[in-house]
């Protein structure tokens, strides 16, 4: 099951209009979180912001990820950008329950770090308090990430743009895209940008991130809409409610183009690569192989 | 006594859990103020740790009652349990280094272990030696004690449950898992012994009773695995990592040694096939303890 176990999947799109403005799909995690935090439903989110942390090589990282907990809509909407680089969503996990003092905590992350937030939960090993504060866990898709390093190397050595002047990431159509605030763009083709992946995404799994409550991505959808899995019991009632509070427009899945099989045929590509790539790293030296983290020790 | 190792058959793919343990609880009569004829045997063995292990268990507050009550004969205890000996347990659960120049630290755990089907050993100073491997002696008033070890280099350890101190949570699903891997139906035996298969691992490792900030490095980074998820941030009990560009950075001079970083981190172990009943398994646990 490459897809993962789900009740329900559609293509949505937010109602709320500043939201949308700012998103970079439908505006599902945003609104969802919007919504959970207006409604009580959680107390706070760990949500990925610009960095705020010193300059890097003379400018300001403002398309470095960095997580943070937020409490309030303004907050929320202030870091609402997808910069396709490493933002380690599950550190200030432990932070938000206990220092910030959050009992009914949102989060959101991709595949790779929705798993960290669940073995968290099953084997909370240092989550003290962890496992039953999770209260809205949101997973979004992902082929890979870059590290951010990575997509200075791309930006400034490959399309010569300062990394300081984009307005606009984009992955789609097989090309890497970038939009510079005078209105400029540049792309290179996505098989170009392959060697700057983090290897760490070369041997995982998961691709619509199947252990969140509710996952969504721009793939399958029109533009300006994202493909949303609701999959757990919290997931279903949060975007049932949610629903019913008219947060969304949804289209069903088999209305859409290009629809639930791009999904699936991406999905299978990125599972059957990375297996492979598992096997490979078992015999990867002579007669000495590299670590499986998901068999024996 | 029977050893883990009998009890314990590899394990074939999972089903989802199932109610039928919940119920089953229900009818096998748990009637109030009766004793529960199914109840295992498990003890606390006491070597050099700071107590810190024994009160998280505590920390579950109602929930260690519950198990108390329903699940679990206490049967050794230096606090709490009115017993000199070691007696034979079915769980013993072992807190602490043992110092080898410590003549009746090392007779106890070789007696815990005769003594015991399951060995766990909680907390990082039984599992990695922790902090207690910067010891160099010369400590009132024994300044003699030099040479702390984890309970692994003296004995078949079973299960780790590391971290210092280890979580109540973690502490109440390895003793749950236990008692259902013991008393279990075969369904919920084989769900237990699947949950417990990566703790019994770190146990069996290699390297992991040496482990440190560069063992996250050396079996994480080191292998390319690492996806920078930052559980290793989050899990490292006195913040020697801190998260730059990404990946995990560890100011080695703070870590004491426990191997919650490498524990925690979903590229240490990770088992999809159990992590996707995830549901189930927290519904049963909070099931089991209402
Ligand atoms: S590809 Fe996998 S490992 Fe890489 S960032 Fe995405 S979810 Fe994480
Ligand atoms: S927990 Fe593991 S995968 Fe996640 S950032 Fe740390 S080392 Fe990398
Ligand atoms: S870095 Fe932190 S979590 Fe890792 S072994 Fe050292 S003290 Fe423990």
């Amino acid at each position: 099951m490459v897809l993962g176990n789900y009740k329900t999947v559609v293509s949505a799109r937010s109602t709320d209009k500043e939201i949308l403005k700012g998103a970079q799909d439908g505006g599902i995690v945003t609104t969802l979180f919007a919504y959970a935090l207006d409604e009580d439903i959680i107390d706070g989110a760990i949500v990925a912001a610009p960095s705020r942390s010193k300059p890097w090589r003379g400018h300001w990282d403002i398309w470095r990820a960095e997580p943070r907990v937020v409490t309030t809509r303004q907050e929320l909407l202030a870091s609402q950008k997808t910069g396709y680089n490493i933002c380690p969503m599950v550190t200030p996990v432990k932070d938000a329950v206990r220092m910030h003092g959050l009992d009914r905590v949102g989060v959101v992350g991709v595949p790779c770090q929705i798993q960290g937030f669940r073995k968290a939960q099953l084997y909370p090993i240092a989550m003290r308090d962890v496992p039953d504060k999770l209260a809205l866990v949101l997973g979004i898709f992902c082929m890979e990430v870059f590290p951010y390093q990575s997509i200075v190397q791309l930006v400034e050595d490959h399309l010569g743009k300062k990394i300081d002047s984009v307005k606009k990431m984009e992955v789609g159509k097989g090309k890497f895209t970038v939009r510079t605030e005078r209105g400029e763009t540049a792309s290179i083709p996505l098989k170009d940008t392959h060697k700057y992946e983090q290897p760490g995404c070369h041997v995982c799994l998961d691709y619509v991130a199947n252990l969140a409550d509710i996952s969504s991505g721009s793939v399958g959808s029109p533009d300006g809409w994202s493909t949303v899995f609701v999959r757990s019991k919290k997931g279903e009632q949060i975007w049932n409610e949610a629903m019913t509070a008219g947060m969304f427009e949804t289209k069903p899945m088999d209305q859409v183009k290009p629809g639930l099989d791009i999904v699936k045929k991406l999905a299978t590509e990125k599972i059957t690569k990375n297996r492979k790539t598992l096997d490979s790293r078992a015999t990867f030296g002579v007669g000495k192989g590299l670590r499986n983290p998901y068999l024996n020790l | 006594m029977q050893r883990i190792s009998n009890i314990f058959k590899k394990q074939e793919p999972e089903k989802p859990v199932t109610k039928k343990f919940v119920e089953k609880k229900a009818e096998s009569g748990m009637k109030e103020g009766k004793p529960v004829a199914e109840k295992i045997r498990a003890g606390h063995v006491h070597e050099s740790g700071c107590t810190g292990c024994l009160v998280a268990l505590a920390d579950n507050y109602e929930g260690i009652l519950k198990i108390l009550d329903r699940y679990v004969d206490w049967v050794y205890d230096l606090t709490l349990a009115d017993t000199r000996h070691i007696p034979k347990m079915d769980v013993a659960l072992i807190e602490g280094s043992v110092c080898l120049q410590d003549k009746i630290a090392v007779e106890e755990v070789k007696k815990a272990r005769e003594n015991s089907a399951i060995v766990v050993a909680i907390g990082s100073c039984a599992c990695t030696g922790n902090i207690n491997r910067f010891d160099r002696g010369g400590q009132a008033n024994q300044p003699q004690h030099e040479s702390f070890v984890p309970l692994s280099d003296l004995i078949d350890v079973d299960v780790f449950v590391p971290c210092c101190p280890p979580t109540p949570e973690q502490l109440r699903n390895a003793v749950l898992m236990a008692y259902l891997l013991l008393k279990g139906t075969d369904d919920q035996k084989k769900l237990a012994g699947r949950y417990l298969q990566p703790l019994m691992n770190l146990a069996k490792s290699p390297f992991f009773s040496k482990a440190s900030f560069n063992t996250l490095m050396q079996e994480v980074i080191n292998q390319g695995l690492c996806m920078g998820c930052g559980s290793c941030a989050a899990a490292c009990p006195v913040r020697a990592i801190t998260m730059e560009y990404g990946k995990p950075q560890g100011e080695r001079d703070l870590c004491i040694n426990c191997g919650a970083c490498f524990a925690q981190c979903p590229r240490g172990f990770f088992d999809h096939g159990l992590t996707e009943q995830y549901e189930s398994i927290m519904e049963l646990i909070q099931e089991v303890l209402k």
